[in-house]
């Protein structure tokens, strides 16, 4: 059996899973975000009365962080007045940042645990060996209701990634060429695996770029075998209690595919979609309006990092606007600490406080009709961040701080000595 | 339950995204009928003239790709959307589907089997589907028992206060 297979089958209480199999699975986390309120409308409409588990369920008012209207303050509202009355045991306000980085920090994500949250970037824990995958408000509520959900078994596809990333190149160029390479759809209802000597050389934070754009491939969820990397994480943020499963040496994957990054360039996924990526040297030099970094595939702190180092004493171009949200308050905490947030607001840089932004076109940095934006965050659908006649441009955080440097289209290695 | 559908097609494109289907900044509405209001109006501005009640929506592959949002399956319940047929359907929008009771249907080749405006007859218990305006039939994929018990019962709320009521 594969190691998420071995999760499912333990969850379901089974000596043995295989792909295509049902399964009914115990949730040991269920998440809920703020674009959700019908989680609890639809926990009441099934006959709910006191939730499953209140120490197993998370919310997390991420998505509209602090709220930029009537509708969706009165959405927290009813949200944080359930989880009091239901005594549910986490509550992450607006004060603490995207979902999927704050019950990292918080403790609540360790290997071989299964975590639904109402948020398709779930797949962004098999960085950490857990079994992460999103659903909708009502499959939640179910969850709410009886702490159980049914799975069908994955077929897990090997992505196996050889050689050493260049400097200038990071984890989201990788996922950028694996998805330019495989398409879209190349995992709809299965798992990813990713495997290889380059991970020996990525971090948690990088990993977890990797891991959570699994599902721009369709993928139900994604997985790293954790190691002492892994491990090390974990045990400083005092997260003890866990079984790390192995897969089996027999165990068949769906697919296998090899990719060497050795000689891999920046990467930039040109609109409307996220499969569309090639070379940053095979685009011309457009004009950029807005450049975004941010969220929970390219807000954390190891991005602002490289962000500060790309545009150390330059400016952001007149023209064009940059926007920084990191992906938690810790994360913006350290990055002032460490003299980024400085760097980059002498830069003209505009910081907003931690959570999505505008990643997915509710607030904090919309696009206007005929702008271009080049963003760290996952998607380029027509209209994502605003209106549908601008164009979203996917980069890695140092090839959008290039660009915010020169207004349009640029290569962070012209910035970084090599 | 009827299992047997009729209705009109609308046909769209591969990868048609759930922020197409229904844009971000109306995620914050949380009633169906003010959701309705904006059923795909990132992929097509004349969806609400165009579409009538029961009509069938048609697409390649990668339906209702990306966000999780459930407001992608509830405006398209609302306005009445009787069936959705594609090449293959992202997995958390299938998942929502099911769960609000909207019938999906996987079928290769239907793009070529339908033309906009045709009219088809969808079995959903043998996966047929027959084009009325064309007289030739195809068959997708036929739906788990269990899902269609869940579509059956109206969808899984339905199924829990069923479940519910008998254990009382």
């Amino acid at each position: 059996m594969h190691a998420l297979e071995k999760i499912l089958a333990k969850a379901s209480g089974k000596e043995d899973v295989s792909a295509g199999e049902i399964v009914n699975a115990k949730i040991d986390l269920a998440e809920v975000n703020d674009l959700y309120l019908q989680t609890i409308k639809s926990f009441y409409e099934m006959g709910g009365d006191k939730v499953w588990d209140p120490s197993k369920i998370a919310f997390v008012l991420d998505h509209y962080a602090p709220a930029p209207s009537i509708l969706s303050a009165s959405n927290q509202k009813e949200m944080r007045e359930f989880v009091w009355n239901q005594e549910i045991e986490h509550l992450f306000d607006v004060n603490t940042g995207v979902c999927h980085q704050v019950m990292v920090e918080g403790g609540l994500v360790y290997p071989g645990m299964i975590l639904v949250a109402t948020d398709s970037h779930t797949t962004t824990h098999g960085a950490f060996g857990a079994f992460g995958t999103g659903v909708g408000a009502t499959d939640l509520a179910s969850i709410m209701l009886t702490g159980e959900l049914w799975f069908k078994v994955p077929e897990v596809i090997k992505i196996e990634i050889k050689g050493n990333l260049k400097r200038g190149v990071m984890a989201k160029d990788i996922i950028l060429h694996i998805l330019g390479e495989l398409g879209t759809d190349i995992a709809v209802y299965k798992a990813i695996e990713f495997t290889g000597d380059t991970l020996k050389n990525l971090n948690i934070s990088e990993r977890m770029v990797l891991c959570n754009m699994t599902v721009e491939m369709g993928a139900k969820t994604s997985y790293i075998q954790p190691d002492e990397i892994t491990l090390k994480y974990l045990n400083d943020r005092g997260i003890k209690d866990f079984k790390v499963f192995e897969t089996d040496s027999d165990f068949e994957y769906s697919e296998v595919y090899q990719f060497d990054i050795s000689n891999l360039e920046p990467q930039i996924a040109l609109p409307h979609s996220v499969d569309n990526g090639t070379d940053i040297g095979n685009v011309k030099r457009m004009k950029v309006d807005q450049v975004f970094i941010g969220t929970c595939t390219g807000g954390r702190l190891e991005d602002i990092e490289i962000a500060a180092q790309v545009i150390k004493d330059n400016k952001v171009n007149k023209k064009t606007r940059l926007v920084i949200i990191p992906a938690s308050n810790e994360i913006m905490e350290k990055a002032v600490e460490k003299g980024y947030v400085s760097t980059l607001i002498r830069a003209g840089a505009t910081f907003s406080s931690p959570g999505c932004g505008p990643c997915l076109g509710t607030h904090q940095g919309l696009l206007a009709p005929g702008e271009v934006c080049a963003t760290t965050s996952s998607r380029n659908f027509p209209g994502r961040m605003g209106s549908t006649e601008a164009d979203i441009y996917l980069v890695s955080p140092a090839t959008a701080a290039a660009i915010a440097i020169n207004g349009c289209i640029a290569d962070p290695r012209d910035y970084l000595k090599i | 339950m009827n299992t047997v559908l009729k209705g009109k097609t609308l046909v769209y494109g591969k990868n048609i995204d759930t922020d197409q289907i229904y844009p971000g900044r109306y995620l914050e509405l949380v009633e169906p009928q003010e959701i309705a209001s904006h059923a795909m109006e990132g992929v097509d501005p004349n969806f609400s003239e165009k579409f009538n009640k029961g009509d069938i929506i048609i697409a390649d592959k990668n339906f209702g790709c990306g966000s999780s949002r459930e407001h992608a399956v509830i405006t398209l319940k609302t306005v009445g959307v009787s069936a959705i047929i594609s090449e293959s359907f992202a997995r958390i929008f299938y998942r929502n589907s099911i769960n609000l009771g909207l019938p999906l249907i996987i079928c290769q080749g239907i793009l070529d089997f339908v033309n906009e405006g045709d009219e088809l007859e969808v079995h959903l218990i043998e996966g047929k589907i027959k084009n009325i305006t064309t007289g030739k039939e195809i068959f997708g994929e036929k739906l788990p028992s269990f899902v269609l018990d869940m579509i059956a019962e109206g969808g899984i709320k339905q199924y829990y206060i069923k479940k519910k009521n008998v254990k009382k």
